[in-house]
């Protein structure tokens, strides 16, 4: 393999990485303040179809950008209202939302446009297009920095800068603000935060809602970035991914970036080649997707460091009366 | 103290979450511009106006009651078990390689073996999710999706390089014998001079799945192992303090789950498709999660929910088929299901019981 096809592969992985990373963070506000969330790929799905019918029929990737947002939130709402007004059972209602997307994206799509669930295909200003960062086309020539620069960091859309800013901005959030010391300090103790006269009901819900954003924008970059319009069960698993991802990363922002990325990389190796041939054996595509899967089942049994999920989560605060 | 007769727990709950989520379905019927009377005429008339309708619900059903079985099996031992789909797929896998590697000579004896077949392979993949969470701590709901997508993954490698035939280009196993062929419900009915549902796939699997019902019912509520799973379900310290084993308990109770979540593979792929695949489960596993909520994890309320289920599925079909509505509308139906008598079960629950309450008091004074 040479210099220029691992830049390419290494650029896909990137590509490919985004809508994990962020929908990868959106469970990990959520799951941090002590709310499971299985509903990511529901979220990611809804807010798709939404990104792409807006952007279609306005032409504007950004007012698709704020309905997938839109989408996704609503979805969030149902899951906050069950799980935490109603305290409901977490991971039902993310199975019911997960299932409410794949059915209602096609129904809609189907009604609107009547083409079996598809959106049409989006054009010009209806996706987001590429940025090309300064100095990227003259620093082209300069050797391996240069193709480094201009093919691997420059060149994408916004939504790929926003997920990679996302990073540090919510390790900033969690580790370094009021709000994120009781973010965490809810999804471990809610009666303690209770305690200090803080609303556990109020933080969960703006958890929730922060993961409903982080979602839409997920989704929005996989119908108007990543491709060009909403496709039936365009999401692909990729919340359950995501949500591999966040254990991998054991709910650490860091983490979740490197957990991403390698989860991308695979991916992008799995689509460039079919079958591995690594000389002694060959590796099918299937195992290289199933990878992720198996990798966070041999995490999530701690043989490889273990991964301990915030205390509280899963279960509803029942304030004592 | 109850705060509600068991009558309302049991009956008045789920009855009206139920007419909850059928009212939200109807508008949702009514928003893509359709009328949901006649989408309701539609499906009743498609799945349960004729013995052909019929016959397609009922092997419907019997899907539907394995997974959802499963489901509730787990669920008296207070485990989520999400990966009906995936131990359903394993069965068929089970079944495929017992039905084409054994020489069988008769459906009589293949049916016993291929259940074995199934049974083993479906629990196998429920063990090491629940031998994790028994002695790991892993959480069994993230373990099973993650074998989900394994077993998909495994089942596209196998059926495209291992058991396709040479020269066939569809990713799908051999024929199985013809000997093995399971009797449908409508041969029987022929035999016995009745015509009824000429040419719909269900088969004696629909017995078995009633068996398995009655089974269940007398595992969970008639023996030592039943009254231990659902001891440990509702608390796993007072479990312990009785000497009752939680590894072994939830890996008892993981088996029977994916063992049965295995057994539908009889149904669908030795009774229906006769070969292996792809994507033969078709979601039946997710299913199975909203029957068990649905029939509140007995089998008597699983058997009814299946029906249910399998009336919406076939009626499903024939909406795709008469209308313009799209067949997705049954996973919409399925998702307010699961959300109203799941997840926003105290929604309901709240309101009735201050009612009942309320009234008792009026009652005492």
């Amino acid at each position: 393999m040479d210099f220029a096809t691992a830049i390419q592969i290494l650029d896909s992985a990137v590509r490919l990485m985004t809508p994990l990373l962020l929908a990868c963070l959106a469970g990990l506000y959520s799951e941090r303040s002590g709310v499971f969330d299985i509903g990511l790929e529901g979220k990611m799905l809804m807010a798709a179809f939404t990104a792409a019918s807006v952007a279609y029929a306005t032409g504007s990737a950004s007012l698709g950008l704020v309905a997938g947002i839109g989408g996704s939130l609503a979805l969030s709402l149902i899951h906050g209202a069950a799980s935490i007004t109603f305290m409901g059972n977490q991971l039902i209602s993310g199975v019911a939302i997960n299932f409410l997307a794949s059915g209602l994206t096609v129904l809609l799509g189907q009604k609107i446009f009547g083409l079996g669930g598809r959106t049409p295909a989006l054009s010009g200003d209806g996706r987001f297009g590429e940025i090309t960062l300064p100095f990227a086309d003259s620093l082209r020539e300069v050797p391996v920095i240069g193709p480094i620069y201009a093919e691997l960091i420059s060149g994408h859309t916004i939504l790929v800068y926003v997920a990679f800013a996302m990073v540090p901005l919510t390790w900033w959030v969690l580790a370094r603000t009021r709000f994120g010391l009781r973010l965490r300090a809810v999804g471990e103790n809610p009666a303690s935060v209770d305690t200090a006269g803080v609303s556990v009901t109020r933080l969960r819900f703006a958890a929730i809602a922060i993961c409903g954003v982080l979602c839409g924008i997920a989704g929005a970059y996989l119908a108007t970035g990543l491709s060009a319009g909403f496709v039936k069960e365009m999401t692909a698993g990729r919340g359950f991914i995501a949500l591999a991802a966040l254990i991998f990363a054991k709910w650490r922002p860091w983490s979740a970036l490197g957990a991403t990325f390698l989860f991308g990389l695979l991916e992008a190796i799995a689509n460039r080649y079919p079958n591995l041939d690594l000389g002694i054996v060959t590796i099918p595509s299937m195992f290289m997707n199933a990878l992720p899967y198996i990798l966070t089942v041999i995490i999530l049994a701690g043989f490889v460091g273990r991964a301990i999920p915030p205390r509280a989560g899963g279960e509803p605060y029942v304030k004592e009366r | 103290m109850d705060k509600m007769p068991k009558w309302a727990d049991v009956i008045l709950t789920p009855l009206i979450s139920l007419l909850l989520a059928m009212a939200i379905s109807a508008l949702v019927i009514l928003a893509i511009g359709e009328s949901p009377w006649l989408a309701l005429k539609t499906m009743v008339d498609g799945a349960l106006g004729s013995s052909y309708g019929w016959g397609f619900t009922l092997y419907y059903t019997t899907n539907f009651i394995f997974t959802g079985l499963a489901v509730a099996v787990a669920y008296h031992a207070s485990l989520f078990n999400i990966g009906g789909e995936g131990q359903a797929a394993m069965g068929g896998l089970g079944v495929a390689l017992v039905l084409l590697y054994l020489p069988l000579p008769h459906w009589i004896l293949a049916l016993p073996v291929a259940m074995a077949g199934a049974a083993m392979f479906g629990a196998a993949w429920a063990l090491i999710p629940a031998w994790l969470q028994a002695r790991r701590g892993s959480h069994i709901v993230i373990t099973t999706i993650m074998f989900n997508f394994i077993a998909a993954a495994l089942l596209n490698y196998v059926l495209v390089n291992l058991l396709r035939p040479v020269g066939s280009m569809d990713p799908a196993s051999g024929r199985f014998p013809e000997a093995t062929h399971l009797p449908k419900l409508s041969d029987i009915a022929l035999g016995m001079g009745l015509e009824w549902g000429k040419n719909t796939p269900v088969n004696v699997t629909f017995i078995v799945a009633i068996i398995a019902c009655l089974l269940v019912w007398l595992l969970i509520w008639r023996t030592r192992l039943g009254y231990e799973i659902r001891a440990f379900g509702r608390s796993e310290p007072g479990a312990l303090y009785a000497g009752i084993s939680p590894v072994r308990i939830t890996v008892l109770a993981m088996l029977i789950s994916g063992g049965l979540a295995g057994l539908m593979a009889i149904n669908n792929v030795m009774g229906e498709s006769e070969r292996l695949v792809l994507n033969a489960v078709e979601g039946a596993g997710f299913i199975g999660i909203a029957v068990a909520l649905m029939g509140r994890n007995h089998p008597l309320g699983v058997l009814l929910a299946a029906l249910l289920f399998g009336f919406l599925y076939q009626g499903g079909g024939e909406l795709a088929l008469w209308t313009s509505i799209p067949r997705e509308l049954i996973i919409v139906i399925q998702a307010l299901v699961i959300l109203f008598t799941g997840a926003l079960d105290n929604m309901v629950r709240m309101p009735l019981e201050r009612l009942f309450l309320s009234r008792r008091k009026r009652g005492a004074a």
